[in-house]
């Protein structure tokens, strides 16, 4: 499997104080654990486990993930803005992995 | 969380398994389906490889009217859990999105936990064409 590719959709700006949407997705196949490959074998489980959203150190939205979701994970969720600043969204990998995106916003 | 539970549940999902899994989250009580949680699914799933889930919580999001998380549970999968999200005061809404698997046709559950230590349940059957555990 290609390396998990992550996309995130912020807005650009926000007034201080708004509820804004963010949108994330990140490619990676979630194998359950479930199948079984051609010669019966069970195909062992490795998904992403854990989603995280901070914006300036300070967490936003977290999930634990359990095998049930979908291939390619999307997120949406609601982040308040106070100030300017950075989003990092980070995911985690059965195998350790840990896949990052950062995105910034201008409150005005 | 998702090791400490849901993990223990049985090879094939079940009423019973979730109701442990509700109890795990809640610790130890079935709420009512009554209250602020909304739970969207849709009616009819043609591909039970991605369903799309929307839940929310009308609150404050601060001080005791604050939904701390959220879980959702399938009844009929292998494993009832599906995901659980964490909120912060600076979540600003309680409101997630995301897409499951569904196996087969089944309730969907959800449970939020508030900050002042209720929980709320809503619960809504997804019919399944295609199931989406593919063997």
């Amino acid at each position: 499997m290609a390396t998990p590719r992550p996309r995130v959709k912020v807005p650009k700006t926000a007034a201080a104080g708004e509820v804004i949407t963010i949108k994330t997705l990140i490619s990676h196949d979630m194998e359950s654990g479930q199948r079984k490959d051609s010669e019966g074998n069970t195909i062992p489980r490795k998904i992403i486990n854990k989603f995280t959203c901070d914006f300036n150190g300070q967490t936003v939205f977290s999930c634990d993930i359990d095998p049930a979701i979908s291939a390619n994970p999307y997120f949406e969720f609601n982040a308040k803005v106070a100030e300017s600043g950075t989003f990092k969204f980070t995911w985690v990998d059965d195998d350790g992995s840990v896949y990052e995106a950062e995105e910034k916003i201008e409150v005005k | 969380f998702a090791a400490a539970g849901f993990r223990a549940a049985p090879a094939v999902a079940d009423a019973a398994a979730t109701e442990v899994a509700i109890k795990e989250f809640t610790g130890g009580i079935i709420p009512a389906e009554a209250g602020k949680l909304t739970l969207k699914t849709p009616e009819i799933a043609e591909n039970g490889n991605t369903v799309p889930v929307s839940v929310s919580v009308e609150s404050a999001m601060s001080g005791d009217d604050m939904v701390e998380s959220i879980a959702i549970l399938a009844e009929g999968n292998p494993n009832p859990g599906v995901v659980v999200f964490s909120f912060t005061p600076m979540s600003g809404a309680a409101a997630a999105t995301t897409r499951m698997r569904l196996a087969k046709t089944q309730n969907v559950i959800a449970i939020a936990k508030m900050a002042d230590g209720t929980f709320y349940m809503d619960k809504k059957e997804v019919k399944v064409t295609i199931g989406g555990c593919g063997g």
